[in-house]
């Protein structure tokens, strides 16, 4: 029997699964009706007891989250959906939200009525404009039903949806530079405290939310609790989106319960590409430090990828088998993070700058096994040196390829060069078999 | 009731020595009260916290549980049973210092040898206690074209900036004046203007000054000197009366700059551009370097000290003479002027005011002025601010930030009477009222803060100087003039605010002078000063220290014209090419002495230059009196300042209050009320030669209504026509709220001087066309 647990990709193949028709038939927004007939409190409370955690990556228990909104306080709440999926090898959120994004609708209704906002932001990478338009469309159709603006579904709760377009910055999805970014600001990450729950847009109590968190809140309202509990494992509760990608057969999104293991997956996405092998892989994105074959039998929950020595991060599983050098891999990452890094802190900044330098180095071969334990150690300095994350994230793939791969790297030095044809890993690798000078 | 709540004080460790410090410090200043110092760049004490240089890392522990990370002790304030442990005694701490440096380091140029900063620069110093000897980055350095221009003022080179977000900071949180932002991301990330804004905040001097690197310079500075070649002396700005500490540096007898100086009372460690750039008339060509007399030809020719002393004193023994003494005397030399003009010249016709003025001022000036004890500090407290004819970012900066910074903070109410509402005015949101009756909810927390040109309106300081329920200050423009109140530069007071008119008072300062008797008339006001020197009876002479007679009026300089002048001046002028005797006289860099800011707060300056040869005002009037018979006994600042000490200040009546009424001038058609001020940066002499400065000067603009733009067919930046019996002024127009029957006009800028074109500044009707 397939491990696999639809909820969210339930209805993906249906051909309407993204209107509000579609998303109705299959029970939409019955969650909701249900939600607003309970106490706000009773559903952060439902929420808590669920047990589930944040999809976006940290997996901090979203009833938790909610429950820091102070209360009664006379101020605006908000709530904004952190849609700005960027993360190298992440791609869940953009096909959730291109297949049912009406599920995050809901979700938004009910999680709004929860911490007692009135306005809800989603905040979506600005690149993806076929998704744009479809959330849009689902967020009209929302209003045009009665399920968005005033009085929803007459039980007295006003809520208006505003979708924003963000500009293409990975670091918009670190939640502060995001804030600061949907205020119109330059997305540069904010000191902390004051925590969002207490001083967020507009300096007012704000609950940010990934789109697959909220998207998931309807089921465990619909379902319940127990229903919840009853997927997953000891501390990582319910279902979620994995995402392969690279060199498997059938790349996409695998729904399951939490504590899935990679070799169930593979099974499932029909192994590897023919003919090759696993050699490394990252659990939830490139910031999660990297996995070889060894941990084919880590279970895929928050405790699980942890123990192992990386983290379950957004479940973004790359998959590279043995054409792939991993010298190249971790230099196209630190590439991007050299791009993305906001420029606020020094260790970020300059760090990612040198990073680049120093990998395109030893990609071409050039230096020795000193180079490697100074690569080693200008990341020490980067690593938990920074304002945010992203420069944790930036060291994680150069930290982890070292620790099982330093004799790929020594071995480049020592042929001065790269041992790997870069065409073998393409996907059209076997086209140009033979025809390749 | 704000400084009486206790503070709560906290108890941590920081590398093993205890500091008690109240709630609130951050780390890295209560690391400072113990003398440790961690290294810092983003960090700035009046700035909010950014955490973005990461050079201050340090581990901390708090209830026994360790970060698991080094934190940025810039950010995080102490707390109980917090235990710090910095670079000295954390090898964690110690080696992420040494590789955030290292890191700063790769990318900037280390052109140390040809930067200003080089020698007194945090990165630099910093670099030796934190940095490694060799770099190990061998890879490419990011570049950019260099400098940049972001203001004619201020000159950007990113390759050696940091990125700290000092400057950015400062303008947006001090200044409000967010002109400049960091622009693109990651190691491109750089400071940058708008397109087409340049970076013309008044305010733009102290980025200069607070960039921890040599990112941000001043165009008149760079390149002109290493910091290791300069004499540094404590000084007090001479260009208004917010009172700002200075720093003076010389190479050579040659001023090279001015920085502003730390008083946390005063102007905390700000100043503006003026006070910071404008220095060049100190060294100009146009100095008076030797005294002048003018001989039987009508030439004047260089002469020696004695002779033209002697040549002064004849000219004004035994004449009837007035004395000006300007507005931007020190304490001393107001001094010397108000006893020179009792005891030499026995005569009471003495005024400090080079500017629009009436009786009605004089009056306020000895009842109230001289009893008021408003400070900076009442502003940090006020529940209410009036501005009263007074524009304090034109003209009076530093009260501007500290307004502001309440305005930030607290959401101070501001109110202004004035005709519109000023950028300044609407950086503070500040109300506009069109009178001082249409002011309301005044407490007695609440400030009123009067400008000098609270005089021009008939009436106006009479309802003040009647007020009783919030606090006053009388803040006049330039720096001499509340110390020369004091001094008794004026017809009706002797000096510590004695009245002329006092029996008791007179004989306080005869007994203290050593007189037998001192002139009882109340003395005559400049502009009676001037008229009298051109009547059958009036004046026969006039001594005149540091004063443009076109501040006064367009006639003044015409009714000096046939009488005998003694001229006290710094730099050719006017009135020197006019006068008989032309007596050099030292500037502040080359004198010590003492303002009194318009708080009254003493602000004492050394001697910044030695070894020049002109002398202080109040050393040469009193060879001058010594020459007459008629000594004044003052041969230095010193002695000055000790009699000044000595005499006290009066505790006896207070002189009658104005009761002047009030009149009310109304325009029709193409006639409009003139209104105008001064800007900060304009034609004033003491900025005269400061070319970079000037650029960084507001638009030059006439303001008028709406309904005045629509009558006359014009739009903004078409050009009107202002115009009096007197002359015309074209300037382009600027639509905005102002009242109808008003038209506002810069009262000294670059084709808008007001006195002179159009013979009036302020109160009197003009007609306005399309030009």
């Amino acid at each position: 029997m397939s491990k696999l647990k639809p909820v969210l990709s339930a209805h993906w193949d249906d051909a309407d699964s993204f209107t509000l028709e579609g998303y109705r038939r299959t029970g939409g927004y019955k969650a909701a009706t249900k939600a607003l007939d309970m106490e706000p409190d009773a559903v952060i409370q439902l929420i808590k007891d669920s047990g589930l955690r944040g999809r976006g990556g940290a997996g901090f228990p979203t009833g938790m989250k909610w429950g820091f909104i102070p209360q009664n306080d006379g101020k605006e709440h908000y709530l904004v959906v952190n849609a700005d999926e960027s993360e190298p090898g992440t791609c869940k959120d953009m096909p959730l939200l291109m297949a049912n994004p009406h599920s995050l609708v809901e979700g938004i209704i009910i999680a709004s009525y929860a911490i007692r906002a009135n306005y809800a932001f989603i905040y979506l990478r600005g690149e993806v404009v076929h998704v744009y338009r479809r959330v849009q469309q689902a967020i009209e159709d929302a209003y045009a039903a009665g399920l968005l603006g005033k009085n929803i579904g007459g039980k007295g709760f006003d809520l208006e949806l505003v979708l924003h377009a963000g500009a293409g910055a990975y670091i918009c999805g670190e939640e502060t530079a995001l804030l600061d970014s949907l205020e119109g600001f330059r997305g540069q990450p904010r000191l902390r405290p004051p925590f969002p729950a207490i001083a967020g847009l507009y300096a007012r109590p704000t609950v940010v939310n990934n789109v697959e968190s909220i998207a998931s809140v309807p089921a465990i309202v619909a379902n319940g609790v127990e229903w919840f509990q009853a997927m997953g494992t000891e501390k990582s509760k319910g279902f979620t989106l994995y995402s392969l990608s690279g060199h498997v057969k059938n790349p996409g999104q695998f729904e399951a319960p939490l504590g899935i293991t990679l070799r169930e997956l593979l099974e499932m996405a029909g192994g590897m590409r023919e003919g090759h092998s696993l050699k490394f892989w990252t659990p939830g994105g490139s910031s999660t430090p990297m996995f070889t074959q060894e941990h084919l039998d880590v279970p895929l929950d928050y405790e699980g990828v942890g123990a192992a020595g990386s983290m379950l991060g957004t479940k973004a599983l790359q998959i590279f088998d043995e054409t792939t050098c991993v010298v190249r891999a971790v230099l196209r990452w630190t590439e991007f993070y050299k791009h993305e890094s906001c420029g606020k802190c020094t260790p970020c900044r300059e760090g990612t700058w040198w990073l680049v330098q120093a990998l395109k180095e030893l990609e071409a071969g050039r230096g020795t096994s000193d180079d490697l334990d100074k690569l080693l150690d200008i990341v020490d300095n980067i690593a938990g040196r920074s304002f945010c994350a992203l420069a944790d994230g930036a060291a994680s793939p150069i930290v982890s390829s070292m620790k099982y791969f330093r004799e790929e790297y020594q071995h480049h030095l020592d042929i001065g060069g790269c041992p790997f044809d870069p065409v073998a890993s393409t996907l059209f690798a076997g086209d140009l078999a033979g025809g390749r000078a | 009731m704000t400084t009486d709540v206790a503070v709560e004080m906290i108890t941590v460790v920081i590398d093993g020595f205890e500091v008690t410090v109240p709630k609130g410090t951050l780390i890295i200043r209560a690391a400072e009260k113990l003398g440790i110092q961690i290294p810092r760049f983003c960090d700035h004490p009046l700035l909010a916290p950014a955490g973005a240089c990461r050079q201050c890392l340090v581990d901390v522990e708090i209830n026994g549980r360790a970060f698991p990370k080094p934190q940025a002790s810039c950010t995080i304030p102490v707390e109980p049973n917090m235990i710090v442990k910095t670079q000295l005694t954390s090898a964690v701490a110690e080696k992420a210092q040494k590789g955030i440096m290292e890191l700063l380091l790769i990318n900037h140029p280390l052109d140390c040898p040809v930067c200003d900063k080089g020698g007194e620069c945090p990165l630099q110093n910093q670099a030796m206690s934190t940095g490694r000897s060799e770099t190990r980055f061998t890879g490419v350095k990011r570049t950019f074209e260099k400098p940049v221009n972001i203001s004619s003022q201020v000159l950007l080179d990113r390759e050696r900036c940091v990125l700290c977000a000092r400057c950015t900071r400062f303008s947006e949180q001090i200044a409000g004046d967010p002109f400049i932002t960091l622009n693109e991301r990651g190691a491109l990330q750089q400071v940058g203007i708008y397109e087409k804004d340049p970076f013309n905040s008044y305010f733009s001097g102290n980025t200069v000054q607070i960039c921890p690197v040599g990112a941000l310079t001043g165009a008149s500075y760079r390149f002109r000197a290493r910091p290791f070649d300069l004499v540094s002396t404590p000084s007090a700005c001479e260009h208004c009366a917010s009172g700002c500490a200075l720093r003076t540096d010389v190479r050579r007898g040659k001023t090279l700059r001015r920085l502003a100086g730390d008083d946390a009372s005063v102007n905390e460690e700000w100043n503006c551009d003026k006070g910071r750039w404008a220095f060049k008339y100190l060294s100009s060509k146009e100095r008076v370097t030797n005294p002048l007399v003018r001989d039987e030809d009508g030439e004047l020719r260089e002469a020696s000290w004695p002779e033209a002393i002697a040549r002064a004193a004849a000219g004004l023994s035994g004449k009837r003479a007035g004395v000006l003494v300007g507005g931007r005397s020190t304490v001393e030399d107001a001094y010397g002027y108000s006893k020179f003009a009792r005891v030499a010249l026995e005569t009471n016709d003495i005024d400090f005011r080079a500017r629009p003025h009436t009786d009605e001022e004089a009056e306020f000036i000895a009842s109230t002025v001289i009893n008021l004890k408003t400070t900076y500090s009442d502003i940090d407290k006020a529940d209410h601010v009036v501005l009263v004819h007074f524009e304090p970012e034109d003209e009076s900066p530093i009260v501007f930030l500290r307004v502001y910074k309440q305005v930030r903070k607290r959401n101070l109410s501001v109110t202004t009477v004035a005709p519109f509402a000023s950028r300044g005015s609407e950086k503070l949101g500040a109300k506009v009222v069109q009178s001082f009756d249409q002011v309301s909810d005044l407490t007695e927390k609440s400030i009123i803060l009067v400008g000098e040109r609270a005089a021009e309106t008939p009436g106006l300081l009479s309802s003040i100087s009647s007020h009783t329920t919030a606090k006053v200050a009388w803040i006049p423009r330039r720096s001499g003039e509340r110390g020369a109140i004091e001094a008794g530069a004026l017809g009706n007071l002797l000096p510590g605010g004695r009245p002329v008119g006092d029996a008791s008072a007179r004989v306080d300062i005869q007994s203290a002078w050593g007189v037998q008797s001192l002139p009882t008339e109340l003395g005559r006001s400049t502009s009676q000063i001037l008229t009298a020197l051109n009547s059958e009876d009036g004046l026969e002479a006039i001594v005149i220290g540091g004063v443009d007679p076109s501040d006064i009026s367009s006639d003044a300089l015409g009714q000096l014209l046939n009488t005998f002048v003694v001229s006290l001046e710094i730099s050719h002028s006017a009135v020197t090419a006019i006068a008989d005797v032309v007596l050099p006289v030292s500037a502040v860099t080359e004198k010590t002495g003492t303002f009194l800011d318009w708080e009254g707060r003493p602000r004492n300056f050394d001697q910044a230059i030695e070894g020049t040869l002109t002398r202080s005002d109040v050393r040469i009037l009193s060879m001058i009196a010594d020459e007459m018979k008629k000594p004044i006994s003052l041969p230095s600042v010193t002695a000055a300042a000790k009699e000044i000490a000595s005499l006290g200040k009066w505790d006896g009546a207070k002189a009658q209050k104005p009761s002047a009424p009030s009149s009310k001038l109304s325009a029709s058609g193409n006639q409009a009320i003139l209104t105008s001020w001064r800007q900060l940066i304009d034609l004033g002499s003491l900025q005269a030669g400061e070319e970079n400065l000037a650029g960084t000067a507001r638009p030059t603009v006439a303001v008028i209504s709406s309904q005045r733009a629509s009558s006359l067919g014009v739009s903004n930046g078409d050009s009107i026509r202002i115009s009096t019996e007197r002359g015309s002024i074209t300037l382009p127009a600027h639509i905005a709220a102002i009242s109808e029957d008003s038209i506002w006009i810069p009262r000294n800028s670059q084709g808008s001087q007001a006195i002179a074109a159009l013979g009036a500044a302020y109160g009197v009707l003009v007609t306005v066309v399309k030009a």
